[in-house]
């Protein structure tokens, strides 16, 4: 895991493109003049925003990145589909539950991007991630931190948890390698 | 505009609508809070992804290319989580009653005493006062 940028003028390369893709498409041009002005922003912003950000594990996997919104776009439209049904059907049928997952990955970034995962695909919404850091009472190192899931139609608990964990957690723990 | 192409605009705009109908009506018809919320940040983010659809394809023939709707895609996609997230997290803090049937209540009251200790001092217990 890499926390500290390659280059110093440039700490997160992946946002910068992505601040310039956005000014371009509020523009709707690649003119020169935008091309260039959006270049200077996506340079100057995360440096200048850097100083404010806790130090957060970075990508080093951009390709597998890619695959990884490419499965979610997937996953939402079944999602979409499936939560359908399951509205339109009958809710006697239904069997909510809350489910807890203990989670591999340590740092916020890579759990604030599974948790947000886990809200967006098939009948599942996040709701909580604990224990927390602050609440710790003797301020100690946390060893297992959990992910308490809301299920809107539970059939298996160990076979949910076991497909979030190698569709979603092992790509995001190879993206961010650790 | 083509035949063709106004078929297209017309199919996402109906797609779209279906599914932020769909959502709609899972806000009201499930029977506690914590199932009400899944129709809301799924099927509305398809919903308003196809209706965005519908919109670039119909600006872009009507004048030039048009895709600041992606834009609103990018952010629907990113935000709609964390304020589901937020909203389910209050819900647990202000320990709403789930349906009975729920399961897994145990996992839920865990995650209240280990999640947030800290609510026990702000707020005193009911019964003491």
């Amino acid at each position: 895991m890499r926390v500290t940028p390659r280059f110093s003028w440039l700490p997160t390369p992946y946002r910068s493109m992505l601040l310039l893709l956005v000014w371009l498409l509020l523009n709707q041009s690649i003119e020169v003049f935008h091309l260039f002005f959006g270049t200077i922003l996506a340079l100057i912003i995360p440096w200048i925003s850097a100083k404010f950000r806790d130090p957060q594990p970075l990508i080093e996997r951009p390709l597998l990145a890619l695959r990884y919104i490419l499965r979610v776009f997937g996953d939402i439209i079944t999602a979409n589909a499936q939560v359908a049904v399951l509205i339109l059907g009958p809710q006697r049928r239904l069997n909510p539950a809350f489910v807890r997952m203990p989670l591999d990955l340590q740092h916020d970034l890579p759990i604030t991007i599974l948790a947000s995962t886990v809200s967006m695909t098939p009948g599942t919404v996040s709701a909580d991630v604990y224990p927390c850091h602050d609440t710790q009472p003797d301020g100690g190192e946390i060893t297992q931190r959990w992910l308490l899931i809301h299920v809107l139609n539970l059939e298996d608990e160990a076979e949910l948890i076991a497909t979030i964990k190698d569709r979603y957690e092992t790509p995001l723990k190879e993206i961010f390698q650790c | 505009m083509q035949n063709w192409m106004e078929w297209a605009v017309a199919f996402f705009l109906l797609l779209g609508g279906s599914f932020v109908l769909i959502g709609s009506i899972g806000l009201t018809r499930m029977p506690d809070f914590f199932m009400r919320l899944h129709g809301p940040t799924k099927a509305t983010t398809l919903g308003m992804g196809g209706i965005l659809l519908g919109s670039i394809f119909y600006f872009s023939l009507q004048q030039s290319l048009s895709v600041h709707e992606l834009l609103i895609t990018i952010f629907l996609l990113i935000t709609a989580p964390i304020s589901a997230h937020m909203l389910i997290k209050t819900a647990l803090h202000h320990q709403l009653q789930a349906i009975e049937r729920t399961r897994g209540e145990r996992e839920l009251k865990q995650g209240q005493q280990e999640g947030s200790p800290a609510q026990h001092h702000a707020m005193p217990d009911k019964n003491e006062s």
